[in-house]
């Protein structure tokens, strides 16, 4: 076993877009938080800022928990690109050696961890949705949730090895991974799984700013332009009640009555792959391992089969109510309340029951 | 101009069911396949020799085991002009660090190149890990999460995906794309490719061939290990509502929500 004695706190990439932190990036200060005070005594949790003109996002990162903010602030950090952001983060790991560095599963943490990971040849595990490091708690996770054995592990062990929780084979296979032998040890970690703290604007930290070696011939991809698309951003992370039609909805004309539903409802509308695949919705409300992934109060899966792709992404939904023709459908098996029948009917009587009252 | 294409064969996941009673996967019989962002990989990589047949040479690279094969025949049926299996025991557990030595090794034994594909992520594992770890080794820059591409000269300018958008991105090569299903659509094997296929001498190498450290490959090298796995508990039965008309069943589906306080 290495002396890692050095390897000290949690990193939090906090991923900022057109200089606003990303919902993860909060979500991750939480996570990291509970993690830095499971770990030796003055462990703390820090966000890691990079960008151009970031300064203003410093006390937003202390309110949702940050005990230090690094801050790398160069005009060549502007756009995000892999060679910039790899070569300023690698070299702060180097230099500051944290134990655990944290990133999104966004299309820019999944770029960068791994070019990260490389270079400082340590693990990185994909697309966590439970991270521990207290050994009692893993132990209730398992026996809570899973099927695991025990076997080997003990409520007295102190060590505090990062135990990486992910799914595979679309979350019907889950496999705790762990980094034995380098530092730091880093994930990645989806969206909308890890709670964030209740903003404290009143909470303060320590702000470093580290300086950035940079220069333009560092970076050999051009960034000519970053288009955000028109239409509506949907964040199915967010909402409350989310209302997913499938190959069962039969058209586009059928989602037009999804919308209805939701819109009922207070929900927003999601979707299968299946759904997004034929055409009838857009991409962006695809709900699964390849979609989103989503945990919302009630989820009605509406005209879903359930396969194992979709059923990643949404089973840790409160409460989910499937609504299908087929009986013996994974989705009616795995639903709290399933309901068998035709949805352009079951749909019409739930939106005039509910706004009745 | 030589193109190298990275794939992966992979269990056809939409073929995975599971066991009922056990909650376990049901793997017999699933059949294997060429990943299917790799699929758009190696598209791209076809449509760029299309342009220029004469001058283009597209290689299909994997790390597997020997029936792997099988998956690059697939690769040359498509129109890939050479393949390359990496196979060896001491290959065999690598992570993603240790894949990417293997498979950058693999390159460079390759030689020159100018562009190198991979898919973004494959569906068994799903890390998207790989394609940026081989740019790593190789000192290549990258653009991942590729939706479209067009080639001027020795310069690339591709768009990059992002949640809500996309930047375009102005690379020269050589250097390393991801390819998601955005990209293009993957051709079929032709009647003429299958039977090329068929007779395809396929390169074996094994570490040794490639050149690798040997302490970088394989189980023990690699930094992350498997601690444990296993299945989520499977839930308690559900309520199941099919008798009555639809008004009855909402009505009795909406007062059990109530009563649990859910609306």
């Amino acid at each position: 076993m290495k002396d890692f004695q050095d390897y000290k706190n949690v990193w939090i990439f906090a991923e900022q877009r057109d200089l606003e932190l990303m919902g993860v990036a909060k979500e991750l200060l939480g996570e990291g938080y509970r993690l830095s005070r499971g770990l030796s005594g003055d462990s703390k949790v820090c966000a890691v800022i990079m960008g151009y003109g970031v300064s203003n996002l410093i006390d937003e990162a202390y309110a949702y928990g940050a005990d230090i903010v690094y801050t790398m602030d160069h005009p060549l950090l502007k756009n995000y690109t892999t060679d910039a952001y790899a070569k300023v983060l690698s070299e702060a790991i180097k230099s500051y050696k944290p134990e655990i560095v944290l990133f999104g599963a966004t299309h820019i943490g999944r770029d960068l961890a791994p070019r990260v990971a490389a270079r400082l040849n340590t693990g990185l595990t994909a697309d966590c949705t439970r991270l521990d490091v207290n050994t009692s708690d893993y132990m209730d996770y398992l026996e809570k949730n899973t099927t695991a054995s025990l076997n080997g592990l003990d409520r007295n062990d102190t060590s505090t090895m990062l135990k990486q929780t992910r799914p595979a084979f679309g979350g019907n296979l889950m496999a705790t991974i762990i980094t034995p032998n380098s530092r730091p040890q880093m994930s990645t970690v989806r969206p909308g799984v890890m709670a964030k703290l209740e903003r404290d604007d009143s909470h303060k930290g320590i702000h470093i700013n580290v300086a950035v070696n940079l220069e333009d011939d560092d970076i050999r991809v051009k960034v000519r332009d970053v288009i955000i698309e028109a239409k509506k951003i949907v964040s199915l992370t967010d909402a409350k009640i989310i209302c997913s039609g499938g190959r069962g909805v039969g058209s586009k004309e059928g989602f037009k009555l999804m919308e209805e539903f939701a819109e009922t409802v207070g929900g927003m509308v999601g979707a299968s792959r299946g759904a997004v695949d034929s055409g009838w919705i857009d991409q962006s409300r695809q709900v699964g391992q390849t979609g989103t992934t989503v945990k919302p109060k009630i989820y009605f899966a509406c005209g879903i089969s359930g396969a194992i792709q979709h059923l990643a992404g949404m089973q840790e939904s409160d409460i989910i109510i499937a609504i299908n023709k087929d009986p013996d459908c994974p989705m009616m098996k795995i639903a709290d309340y399933a309901l068998e029948g035709d949805l352009k009917q079951v749909i019409p009587e739930i939106i005039e029951q509910w706004k009745s009252n | 101009m030589r193109i190298i294409v990275c794939v992966k064969q992979v269990p056809d996941t939409n073929e995975i069911k599971i066991n009922p009673e056990t909650g376990t996967l049901i793997r017999d019989g699933v059949p294997s396949i060429l990943n299917p962002d790799d699929a758009n990989a190696l598209e791209a990589a076809l449509a760029i020799k299309d342009s220029c047949p004469d001058t283009t040479t597209v290689t299909a690279i994997t790390m597997g085991p020997p029936q792997a094969k099988e998956m690059l025949k697939d690769c040359i049926a498509m129109g890939a002009d050479e393949a390359i299996l990496l196979s060896d025991r001491a290959l065999g557990g690598s992570d993603t660090w240790a894949t990417s030595n293997a498979l950058a090794s693999g390159i460079k034994q390759i030689g020159s190149y100018d562009l190198i594909f991979a898919g973004r992520q494959a569906i068994d594992g799903d890390t998207a890990q790989v394609g940026p770890q081989i740019a790593e080794k190789l000192n290549l820059p990258q653009v991942t999460y590729v939706r479209s591409l067009k080639l001027n000269d020795d310069c690339l300018t591709v768009e990059r995906a992002l949640e809500n958008g996309y930047e375009i991105i102005d690379v020269k090569m050589p250097c390393l794309l991801t390819t998601i299903k955005e990209l293009n659509t993957p051709r079929y094997k032709t009647v003429q490719g299958i039977m090329d296929s068929e007779s395809a001498d396929i390169s074996v190498w094994n570490a040794d061939d490639i050149g690798v450290d040997k302490h970088t490959v394989g189980l023990k090298a690699s930094p992350t290990n498997v601690f444990k796995s296993f299945t989520p508990k499977p839930k308690g039965a559900g309520v199941y509502v099919s008798g009555g008309s639809p008004k009855e069943k909402v009505q009795i589906l909406l007062s059990a929500l109530e009563e649990k306080h859910v609306i």
